[in-house]
């Protein structure tokens, strides 16, 4: 099976200490790996393997069972986010609109796929249901930028900006 | 007990208080089918397979985890209950890669077996989206295929709760789940130990052996090579299920017959190899109690368990035995002292070993396993492999006169048989070691306080002036528990046994698949078990110091229990491993 490559963990020591003491804090209660999760994730952001390790030793359980509910659960990130978010639209107007080509193409493009970041950490992508912008359908966004009435021939444009 | 009376299609029927449907309608000789349930192991109700209409309740119920209760009427095979069940296996069928013509398990799957009853065959009734799956190819002993999963989490729940392990889980949700390692790692990576429980009780061919038997056979038809088979304790008292035979059936002459009738130079027993590892391991546990060594001595004979050890207790090596497993002793004597006697060269010898175990194919990689040079052990294949190479080769295995192993190597006495079982290693090596320390003979050869299928067992024997403390553990989770007692002052012992499966080696990871329905209501391992004691029995020699050929070998050869020599061809190492690598 191909490791795939991801952008390389950042964890401090400080992030380690508190998830440790967040744990310390929980673990003799009983199903306290999803509360410990979402304070992992409230600390690094997302959950990779670093981290998810760390849980699975300290509560004295397998790794697996920690990435089971991980990947069960769409509130768990496996990736950080990037520098740059994008999120597209898949939304019923964005949709019928075309923007499931925006996302095939931004994949394309960036080499990932959806919810997962390039390995430089500078791009995440993310498909969203409706921004409320259905007029402007299909409608992506960058972080807080607004980008509307795409055509696929229009990414190419707009990551530049970001380079 | 408090029995309950309910109905069953009409007939009443009398259970004790607390049994399931299921379990009440066997009583009334009648079975219900199952898939994901497996007793004492998965009892989740999940694949639905099982469901009974019950007077008064809203749907249908999964009869594997219903409670009878009193006065309560039970139908198991309304057309409403057949139905349902059809419904299901043609959704089961419908993301399912349906090549069953060349499928390892085909004949003995629980998937098509019930496809069968319920006539639902490989039409596409629901076209649309199926998974595909890559093979996990990367553990040393089995692939994982998902393409062939039900999602029933019978492996997943033995890995992690009767192996306390859990390297494998279900991932992701929905349509989308399936089951995998953590990050997609393959097994490889993993911590798995290579047991094979997984392998054991998956119902279909999701997870089977990587297969040999094609090496074995080219092996064979090479005229430039010599080849020779070890056949491991367990292997005889349930290669017979295989061909039909009752579960607990000795088939030793049988199976010696057919490997001879499928072209071994020389066929051999694992028997000879478990004697020299009582003299080595008897010595051993002597030398450590007398000279202050690390104690409790641990048995190294099975490899699942030895890698458990390096995973999970790495602190806890140095109580290993450094023995090598029958299985590399044996290869280490058949390519040094047997090569050099009968003047045949090592490099052309081929040591095939038959084992109900699937760690062994792990085994004959690890380093420190060559004794005279080259790998003790060149192919290791299960039980179910050899079934597999007597059909293909058309040997009418049920029609085979009872034939003796060859000489020497073929000589083992009753203790070495009862290796198969768990405390079998730990019985043989005190009816060495006690005679040994004391210079007396034995008055009573059984030592039954360590057999029996309980999962931690706990004996202690006045022996020349001192006390002995021993313990017995099968299944890893079980071993777990016993060494974490040991590790926190709760429990000293001189002198453990540990057998990664549970039951021990009769109940391995590569012995025949037993369907839900057996495996549900039958003591699978204890029947296999009764085999090897009564070999034991019979046996004239029951003592792995009194095996003629054992005698004959150190006086030619390597002179004294643990002498140079001995450790040279009969010792390994171990490594000191992490849970997770990352």
């Amino acid at each position: 099976m191909e490791k795939k490559q991801t952008v390389p963990f950042q964890g401090t020591k400080e992030q380690e200490a508190q998830l440790l003491s967040v744990i310390e804090e929980l673990k003799k209660e009983k199903g306290c790996l999803m509360t410990i999760m979402q304070r992992a994730q409230e600390i690094y952001g997302y959950l990779p393997i670093e981290v998810q390790t760390m849980i699975a030793d300290q509560l004295e359980i397998p790794l697996e069972k920690v990435y089971g509910v991980a990947t069960f659960y769409s509130q768990f990130n496996l990736n950080p986010k990037g520098k740059y978010q994008i999120s597209v639209c898949l939304g019923t107007a964005c949709y019928v609109k075309g923007s499931g080509e925006i996302y095939n193409k931004l994949m394309e493009k960036l080499g990932i796929k959806g919810g997962e970041c390039t390995p430089d950490g500078k791009f995440s992508l993310d498909a969203c249901r409706c921004v409320g912008a259905c007029g402007l359908a299909p409608v992506m966004m960058i972080n807080d930028e607004v980008y509307g009435r795409l055509t696929v021939d229009d990414i190419d444009g707009i990551l530049e900006k970001y380079q | 007990m408090e029995t309950i009376t309910l109905k069953i299609n009409g007939v009443e029927v009398s259970a004790p208080a607390g049994s399931t449907i299921l379990e009440a309608a066997r009583l009334a000789h009648i079975e219900i089918p199952t898939l994901c349930f497996l007793k004492d192991i998965n009892a989740i109700g999940a694949c639905r397979i099982c469901v009974v209409e019950v007077k008064g309740a809203k749907s249908l119920v999964t009869s594997c985890v219903y409670p009878v209760s009193e006065g309560m009427e039970v139908w198991t095979n309304t057309p409403k209950v057949q139905e349902s069940r059809k419904k299901t296996l043609q959704l089961i069928l419908s993301d399912h890669d349906r090549k069953c013509l060349s499928c390892v398990r085909s004949g003995n799957c629980e998937l098509q077996k019930l496809c069968r009853e319920y006539k639902v065959d490989d039409e596409l009734l629901y076209e649309g989206a199926r998974n595909h799956y890559e093979l996990d190819e990367s553990a040393a002993h089995m692939v994982r295929d998902n393409n062939k999963c039900i999602l029933c989490r019978r492996c997943t729940a033995v890995c992690e709760k009767v192996q306390g392990i859990g390297v494998i889980g279900a991932n992701e949700r929905g349509f989308a789940t399936y089951i995998g390692s953590p990050f997609d790692m393959g097994l490889g990576e993993t911590s798995c130990v290579s047991c094979g429980q997984c392998i054991a009780v998956c119902p279909t061919g999701a997870i089977y052996e990587k297969d040999y038997t094609k090496q074995v056979f080219d092996a064979i038809a090479d005229p430039e090579k010599f080849v020779i088979v070890q056949t491991a304790p367990a292997v005889r008292a349930a290669l017979g299920e295989a061909f039909g035979l009752p579960t607990g059936t000795d088939v030793e002459g049988k199976m010696a017959a057919a490997l001879r009738r499928l072209g071994f130079d020389k066929v051999f027993d694992t028997n000879f190899s478990a004697d020299l590892t009582i003299m080595e391991e008897a010595h051993e546990f002597i030398d450590r109690v007398q000279n202050g060594g690390v104690l409790p001595l641990i048995t190294s004979c099975s490899p699942g368990w030895v890698k458990y050890c390096e995973h999970y207790f790495p602190d806890m090596t140095e109580n290993l035995s450094s023995c090598k497993s029958p299985q590399q002793m044996f290869g280490a004597i058949a390519k040094s002292y047997y090569a050099e006697k009968m003047g045949i060269d090592k490099e052309k010898m081929v040591v095939v070993s038959v084992m109900p175990c699937t760690a062994k194919k792990f085994e004959i990689g690890r380093p420190d396993e060559d004794g005279a040079g080259v790998p003790d052990v060149d192919i290791a294949i299960t039980t179910r492999e050899l079934a597999r190479m007597i059909e293909r080769a058309g040997i009418r295995f049920l029609d085979l006169p009872d034939e003796e192993f060859d000489l020497p190597l073929g000589l083992g006495t009753g203790a070495a048989v009862i290796f198969g079982a768990t405390g079998g290693v730990m019985e043989a090596a005190l009816r060495t070691a006690v005679e040994t320390l004391t210079g007396e003979e034995l008055q009573a050869l059984d030592f039954t306080d360590v057999r029996g299928i309980a999962g931690i067992k706990e004996a202690s024997y006045e022996v020349a002036g001192m006390t002995v403390k021993v313990a017995v553990a099968s299944g890893l989770g079980n071993a777990r528990e016993l060494l974490n007692r040991v590790k926190n002052g709760e429990a000293e012992y001189h002198f453990i046994e540990i057998m990664g499966c549970p039951g021990g080696c009769v109940n391995g990871g590569g012995q025949p698949q037993q369907p839900g329905s057996v495996r549900n209501f039958t003591d699978i391992r204890g029947k296999r078990a009764a085999v090897l004691y009564n070999i034991d029995k019979n046996n004239p020699i029951r003592k792995s110091h009194e095996n003629p050929a054992i005698k004959e070998l150190y006086a030619e050869y390597l002179g004294e229990p643990g002498s140079h020599k001995a450790h040279e061809l009969l010792h390994t190492t171990y490594i000191k491993r992490k849970v997770h690598e990352i």
